[in-house]
């Protein structure tokens, strides 16, 4: 398939593609219908639950269970002796290690132990009675602390071969990018800034907690149900973890109340199969809140220093930050991503970052929307205010001046095709939102994000039914409107009305491999085989139709969801639509299908700029969101109402991670706020409309021109907020939250 | 001869040279040929990279064509939420 | 612990059931009813996903017990439409793309419907505080709240 060539994109007129129409799945989502990972139940089923270590730190010197086995009602109990670690593959042994605490426990809330009992009072009653003896040890949850001196000590042994020889055994890996001579182009500056932010963990926080539903035969065979990214991925890793061949194991996606990268691993699925492969029965389990947060992947915390030099007139001359971030008990934290991305919005000649990937006890990090790019736009994009406004000048200006074109040699090496960065700085400078007057402690921010996007394994079939309808499964759990997509495009290439196309996402048993939900790329990815799929349907539909007619099906074209005949002598030919070519498919050679089975990649990397208008009281150090635009290229909006809402979630999220959602842990390492009352997210009554301007620029790589635009849409925020607020307070905030204590005791320190 | 820029972190591995000449025509052929010649930057390899020929990124694709003239870029793994 | 025996009203629907002294209203609805459209997001009521009426009042099911159903009129999710006629706030919901994930939807609905039986004509900012009790982590409430503004003005063309 020459999924590889240099362009994919055709300019054309869209009919479906770009208008407003109903989502496929929205009367069952308005109605309680739809069924979600905790909504299903099977007979026989037994509760699962499992006991989390209380403390930050400690060796596991011994797991009594006996008496909780003992409990009636208990069915089975699990620790970690009931699995094989991986000595193959770090990536999955850290996977399973997390699911279930081996020697030690490496933060509060990893899990010890389970239980499955007839009852969830019965499964609670046997928690209590697993006998834990701990070692506490000294524990670390700070990233700056982790790597100092004397720190307490993680793992030994995981740091790779980037980490110099000495270094803190915290420090898993170091990365560097960039070109030219950063101290040279600094030394051409008017001015440098140096400074150093840090940024809290936060919570992905979608509203549906993990869930799954497991079955094991004792034939070996296994079924799981569970709310996920990627149940592809559920299959591959729990598939790994069991010795299982993954043809056995069948996994099905619930519909999934929210991600945002934090379900793209697992936490409770090979525990449920556990449960399940001992006792014989089905295995529901369902995390509370205090479990999601406690022992889910949240976000990394970060800390960042920069330097940047710019000339009076506005030129960046050069651009350096080192960035360190925590990813939680094992390795992994997005770093790479944030020192790739940190400088990716503009055309520098001498750039370098440096990034350090670090443990502590804290939950192990899990993707979240663009994981890695919004602590280090929050640096960049502070620092780039503060010289620009140090001189005077427009800060949209000094970013257009300094911006990343087609042509540019990118800080992470690549040189750009066409993009879009400029075109939403120019409509962001041109729009009324920039113009508009701002009153006493108010201020307004500006900030620029970039994320990469990608394709990966993608499968679609699209078949058409006999009376002329089609059906499309695809691979991918619909986290926001992707099926209504799909079904858009492929009405779009067949030529038929949208109503006619129903799009389900299909079991891991019903097509081949498919990549996560994720990297912005089901769109992208998966609209681009929808597309190649329906195309192969139309050149058997034409082969079709040119037997019926007895003339070569070369001179057979697709237009207007019928076939026509169109060829030299060809013949005068009534055109056959898609309706009646399917009605005699059983006389002209079986049914009709198109298939595509892919690794697209090339997708295209995606740009925004955010605006905002915050007013902060002077008082308690609260800030109000007074007004909010995004702009954003999104290649080609395919459905502009879920573009805008990816826009809006996207800057909502970044809005509560830049003034309140933070992990706060106590003197002993514990979490003190697991919870939605104490982590709190921003609500309806904090915010105003997000206004958003959609711009299209296309995506060569793309037969539509789509872009990813899930993720890019988090990584200005954080700084725009930082930047308008300390417009509004007068004091340059290099902490995030601003939370009301946090800001207000940067304003009396002023 | 296709000339690849390699990130910061890697030159030790590639005697302090952030572009480096590998003998190849496709994909495969350049992750390969890249460990034979740095033994270095195996480790990385088997973690996992990302490549940019011409401004897009391949993860996987082995045989996806690379010219005399491309720009090849290593790249960390890319990963997404 | 001996169960509750508990006499109810549901949709309309004459409900009995049995159920632990401590079990909440939550837990009964969805796993001894089957009634899983409302859903469990903190179980602390600070999401809001879990919204019913009891006797007209919006209270976060999570926080009532099963027992408190004892003769009191509930309404869920399930009861929001008549027969096979979506209510206006359910129609309006699925044109304005209100919702992406739909997890906090049965929820906000059950919220946002009693906010126009008490208040035809909502401002935008009386609709954001009576929803701020339900929190939504994909849309960042513009559609929702554009969504419930517009039903009003629907609704109160069409009375």
């Amino acid at each position: 398939m020459a999924l590889d060539s240099k362009s994919e994109y055709d300019v054309r007129t869209f009919k479906v593609v770009g208008t407003r129409v109903q989502r496929p799945d929205g009367v069952d989502k308005v109605t309680g219908k739809a069924r979600f990972g905790a909504d299903i139940t099977a007979p026989g089923m037994l509760t699962g639950l499992i006991l989390r270590s209380p403390h930050a730190h400690a060796r596991i010197r011994s797991i009594d269970t006996s008496a909780a086995e003992a409990l009636p009602g208990v069915h089975a109990v699990v620790t970690s002796a009931d699995f094989t670690p991986i000595d193959d593959d770090d990536f999955t042994d850290d996977i399973l290690a997390n699911c279930m605490a081996r020697d030690k426990a490496l933060y509060d809330g990893h899990a010890v132990a389970a239980v499955a009992a007839s009852s969830g009072h019965i499964a609670k009653a046997a928690l209590k009675l697993i006998k834990v003896d701990y070692e506490v040890l000294p524990h670390v949850t700070d990233v700056d602390k982790a790597i100092e001196p004397g720190a307490p000590v993680l793992h030994e042994g995981r740091s790779d071969e980037t980490v110099p020889e000495g270094a803190s055994p915290n420090i898993i890996s170091r990365c560097e990018f960039g070109h030219g001579d950063v101290e040279a182009g600094l030394a051409k500056a008017d001015r440098v800034v140096e400074r150093s932010f840090k940024t809290e963990a936060t919570h992905q926080g979608y509203i549906e907690p993990h869930a799954c539903l497991a079955q094991m035969s004792t034939d070996g065979t296994a079924d799981l149900w569970c709310c996920t990214q990627g149940h592809y991925m559920v299959r591959n890793t729990c598939a790994a973890i069991f010795r299982m061949e993954q043809g056995q194991l069948r996994v099905t996606a619930s519909e999934i109340g929210g991600g945002f990268g934090g379900k793209t691993t697992v936490f409770l699925e090979p525990v449920a199969l556990m449960l399940a492969r001992k006792s014989g029965r089905p295995v529901k389990m369902v995390m509370s809140r205090s479990e999601v947060l406690r022992a889910t992947g949240p976000t990394s915390s970060s800390s960042v220093d920069v330097r940047i030099g710019m000339t009076k007139d506005g030129k960046i001359t050069g651009a350096f930050a080192e960035l360190r971030y925590q990813g939680g008990a094992y390795p992994g934290s997005p770093v790479e991503m944030g020192a790739m991305s940190a400088f990716a919005a503009y055309d520098l000649e001498h750039v370098k970052t440096v990034g350090w990937d670090i443990v502590c006890n804290r939950p192990k990090q899990a993707a979240y929307r663009a994981p890695g790019a919004p602590m280090a736009a929050f640096a960049v994009e502070s620092a780039i205010d503060e010289l620009a406004k140090g001189f005077g000048l427009d800060p949209i200006e000094v970013r257009l001046k300094n911006a990343a074109r087609e042509g540019t040699k990118s800080s992470y090496g690549v040189t750009y095709p066409a993009i879009g960065l400029e075109a939403t700085l120019r409509t962001a400078r041109d729009h009324p939102h920039w113009k508009a007057p701002l009153g006493p402690n108010q201020g307004r921010g500006v900030a620029c994000g970039f994320w990469f996007n990608f394709g990966g394994d993608t499968c679609v079939s699209l078949n058409i039914t006999p009376d002329g309808t089609v059906t499309v499964s695809e691979g991918n759990p619909d986290i926001g409107g992707s099926r209504a997509s799909m079904s858009m495009m492929a009405a779009e290439e067949l030529g038929i009305p949208y109503e006619k196309v129903r799009t389900i996402v299909a079991d891991t048993g019903s097509l081949g491999q498919n990549e996560v939900t994720d990297g912005s790329r089901v769109t992208f990815a998966v609209g681009l085989a929808t597309i190649k799929a329906a195309r192969a349907a139309k050149a058997e539909m034409c082969k079709r139709a040119a037997m019926t007619w007895g003339i070569d099906p070369e001179a057979v074209e697709w237009r207007d969801g019928a076939a026509h005949a169109t060829g030299h002598n060809a013949g005068e030919h009534p055109p056959m639509t898609l309706a009646e070519i399917a009605a005699i498919a059983s006389n002209t050679g079986g049914p009709i299908a198109g298939h595509c089975e892919a690794n697209p990649e090339g997708a295209g990397v995606s740009f925004a700029t955010h605006m905002v208008d915050t007013e902060v009281d002077p008082d308690t150090g609260a800030t109000k969101i007074l007004r909010y635009t995004v702009f954003q290229d999104a290649g080609k909006a395919v459905h502009p109402d879920y573009v805008e809402g990816q826009f809006q979630g996207g800057a909502t999220q970044g809005i509560g991670w830049a003034l309140n959602e933070e992990y706060i842990y106590g003197e002993d390492g514990t979490l003190q706020n697991p919870g939605f009352l104490d982590y709190r997210v921003p609500v309806a009554s904090d915010l105003p409309m997000i206004d958003t301007v959609i711009l299209e620029i296309p995506n060569p790589g793309h037969p539509y021109g789509v872009r990813g635009v899930g993720e890019t849409s988090i990584v200005p925020p954080l700084a725009a907020v930082a930047n308008a607020v300390s417009e509004a307070a007068d004091v340059r905030m290099t902490q995030i939250p601003m939370s009301p204590p946090r800001l207000l005791s940067a304003i009396l320190a002023k | 001869m296709v000339a690849v820029t390699v990130f910061g972190s890697l030159a030790r591995f590639t005697d302090d040279k952030t572009t480096v000449e590998i003998e190849a025509s496709n994909l495969r052929e350049l992750l390969e040929g890249l460990g034979e010649k740095y033994p270095g930057l195996k480790p990385q390899l088997k973690r996992g990279v990302s490549v940019a020929i011409d401004g897009r990124v391949y993860n996987d694709s082995w045989f996806q064509p690379i010219e005399p003239d491309s720009e090849v870029v290593l790249l960390a793994r890319l990963k997404g939420g | 612990m001996s169960k509750v025996h508990v006499t109810t009203s549901i949709n309309g629907d004459p409900t009995e059931f049995l159920c632990e002294p401590d079990s909440t209203l939550l837990d009964v609805l969805r796993d001894e009813l089957g009634l899983t459209g409302s859903k469990e997001g903190c179980g602390t009521g600070d999401c809001g996903a879990c919204t019913v009426t009891i006797n007209g009042r919006v209270v976060c099911s999570c926080l009532v017990l099963g027992a408190e159903a004892e003769g009191a009129e509930i309404g869920t999710i399930e009861g929001m439409a008549e027969g096979d006629k979506l209510h206006p706030l359910q129609q309006k919901f699925i044109e304005h793309a209100a919702l992406q994930c739909g997890i906090c939807t049965p929820g906000i609905l059950v919220a946002a419907k009693s906010l126009l039986e008490h208040n035809p004509d909502p401002t935008e900012e009386e609709a954001r505080y009576w929803l701020a009790g339900n929190l939504c982590r994909c849309t960042g409430y513009d559609k929702i709240i554009r969504a419930v503004l517009a039903t009003a003005a629907d609704m109160r063309e069409a009375s």
